[in-house]
């Protein structure tokens, strides 16, 4: 898969261990908040390679959350399609979206672009509302967990949770080879330079549309998985903050990384949760002043820390 | 007509405020890149404050005065103390602390005054102003006057005083003018107060039709983003003319296009917005940022 120094794919291999360890440590409840990491992780991964290798600063990835989220449970709900199928039906419908919207966006920029995509994701749920019919209003859709097939001992949440991960390997592998390659140099060389990257025959144009469609995919995939895992879509739960929410965590695991969001799933996930234990006064100031400290000391993010730290040993070594 | 007119007046009073909040947005924008996340948030803060004076006995212009400049104070402290450190951080990072700010002001303000709405009081006679046979509210005129008091305050203040002409400079090329004997750092912190000061304004007078509560600001940052962004992120005129915009549209649409009522009102804006951006994408007023090849 990853064809980095020996000991990144050893901690690559040693990670995903690990990870399938977990299911049989945990309890259900917390082995789905780890579920929920995996999930945020995709969504991450996709607005960073739109936000962080391509520089397109996306605040509506919730809208293609949502997307992604209600064409399972609608297809589930009102068609009966196996759930398995509807994950990749979601991830095509917003590779879609994600380009259709991606050609108008060629001409914001920066700040334009991301006041207009939060617009949309501040459009979503009163539309959700608008669309009783399809999407069952305010009341939302219930769906039941799927349990595992083929007489695996698993509970529906362990099966979920392998799912999940299954799901994340193979975007995470794509991803990376994605980015490696020639396609990923040119996704960079826009954001960095778009006028030279056109001299070397990048169109432009193109990549940025289509990377904005990749990533509302990723997303999208795992709006499908959260709709899955919760077992419930109600329109209120795609509002602004989970937007919002993206954009932090992408910031506090790194930009232009793939690994910042896996970190970045962590932090938006578990972070809340200890702010909450802290202080039931006032949990999101307590979360509020973890977010500005940890800006203050990892102004580029986990990842970006971390690099400097190699970086520092190394010199330190040689 | 008469709806139409009235219509017209309080959109222009709603929209003035929006265009207050998106002044305090481009404000800040201009000086240091940065969409201040927390500007409405810190306008609700200093709204609560005037509160707690009113509640404390402290007559209405007096309280309106006191918070002023208690959040210009505030806005100072929380650029010297809070934004500085990031000062060369990626934009994108003082972004995500804009947002920790948000929610710290935003939860401290429920922890102490609870999610609970309370009523605020407007300053201005509650009887309606009747001019020929059209009723028009006394708080919408006056909050619109209030308005225009305080960018006229402001116009001024950048067109005619040194200080002024410093802090644009400062924001138009910190490298000259900190050659020229400015201190650069002093003038963000002094423009960051004075966005504050701007905000506690849209905040007082927007309370008596919202009522107070900790997220009364999160649907006005939301009109004033689309109004700075009507007008263009590059020009204050513009930022105040599409709060105008935005604020009349708004209610126009929702008194005269049925089906679209108060429900999907805020998407037809943003909707809008939308369009307007694809025609011109850096707003109708705003200057297109030229590059050098």
């Amino acid at each position: 898969m990853s064809r980095g120094p020996e000991w990144r794919q050893a901690l690559v291999l040693a990670a995903i261990a690990a990870a399938c360890a977990l299911p049989f440590l945990l309890s259900n409840f917390r082995l789905f908040q780890f579920t929920q990491v995996g999930i945020y992780a995709i969504a991450l991964l996709g607005l960073n390679i739109l936000t962080g290798y391509n520089g397109q600063i996306s605040l509506g990835h919730g809208a293609f959350y949502a997307l992604g989220a209600y064409t399972t449970a609608i297809m589930i709900d009102r068609w009966s399609v196996p759930y398995g199928w509807t994950i990749p039906v979601a991830g095509l419908l917003c590779l879609v979206a994600g380009f259709l919207f991606g050609i108008p966006a060629l001409r914001l920029e920066g700040l334009y672009l991301a006041l207009a995509t939060f617009a949309l994701a501040l459009a979503v749920p009163q539309i959700l509302k608008y669309f009783e019919h399809w999407t069952g209003g305010s009341q939302g859709i219930v769906l039941s967990k799927p349990g595992a097939p083929l007489g695996l001992r698993l509970s529906p949440d362990q099966w979920l949770y392998f799912v999940t991960l299954g799901v994340l390997i193979l975007l995470f592998g794509l991803g990376a080879n994605l980015l490696r390659g020639r396609t990923g140099r040119a996704i960079v060389a826009v954001r960095d330079n778009p006028i030279a990257a056109q001299a070397m025959g990048v169109n432009s144009a193109l990549y940025k549309s289509l990377t904005f469609g990749v990533s509302a995919a990723y997303t999208g995939v795992a709006g499908a998985l959260s709709a899955l895992a919760i077992a419930f879509v109600a329109p209120d739960a795609f509002n602004v903050f989970l937007s919002i929410t993206f954009l932090v965590g992408i910031v506090i695991g790194g930009l232009a990384s793939i690994s910042g969001a896996i970190f970045g799933g962590l932090f938006v996930q578990f972070v809340p949760n200890w702010a909450q234990e802290i202080s039931k006064a006032a949990p999101w100031a307590i979360y509020g002043i973890f977010l500005i400290v940890f800006m203050y000391a990892m102004p580029r993010g986990i990842v970006g820390a971390l690099r400097l730290a190699g970086a520092r040993l190394a010199r330190f070594r040689g | 007509m008469e709806i139409f007119l009235q219509q017209v007046v309080s959109g222009l009073a709603t929209g003035g405020i929006y265009g207050s909040v998106a002044l305090a947005l481009v404000m800040i924008y201009q000086a240091t890149d940065v969409v201040n996340f927390a500007q409405g948030e810190m306008a609700m803060f200093s709204t609560y404050l005037a509160w707690s004076m009113l509640n404390a006995g402290v007559p209405y212009w007096a309280a309106f005065f006191a918070t002023l400049a208690v959040a210009f104070v505030c806005g100072v402290v929380i650029e010297r103390v809070v934004i500085r450190p990031v000062e060369n951080a990626p934009v994108l990072t003082i972004v995500i602390v804009c947002i920790g700010l948000l929610v710290i002001l935003n939860s401290v303000a429920g922890w102490i005054y609870s999610y609970i709405q309370k009523p605020f009081p407007s300053p201005f006679p509650e009887k309606p102003i009747t001019i020929g046979n059209v009723f028009f509210g006394a708080h919408d005129l006056g909050a619109l006057g209030v308005t225009l008091l305080v960018l006229l305050f402001l116009y001024v203040f950048f067109r005619y005083t040194t200080l002024g002409l410093a802090m644009r400079a400062a924001a138009q090329n910190p490298v000259s003018s900190r050659l020229c004997g400015i201190r650069v750092g002093w003038m963000l912190a002094l423009g960051w107060g004075l966005a504050a000061l701007v905000g506690a304004v849209a905040g007082l007078m927007i309370a008596p039709i919202v009522f107070l509560d900790p997220t009364m600001m999160s649907g006005i940052l939301i009109y004033a983003f689309a109004s700075a962004t009507l007008g263009g992120f590059t020009s204050p005129g513009g930022a105040v003319l599409g709060g105008l915009l935005v604020g009349v549209i708004e209610n126009l649409v929702g008194t005269y296009v049925k089906f679209i009522g108060t429900e999907l009102k805020l998407t037809v804006a943003l909707a809008m917005i939308l369009v307007v951006l694809l025609v011109r994408p850096s707003g109708l007023f705003g200057r297109v940022a030229v590059h050098r090849v």
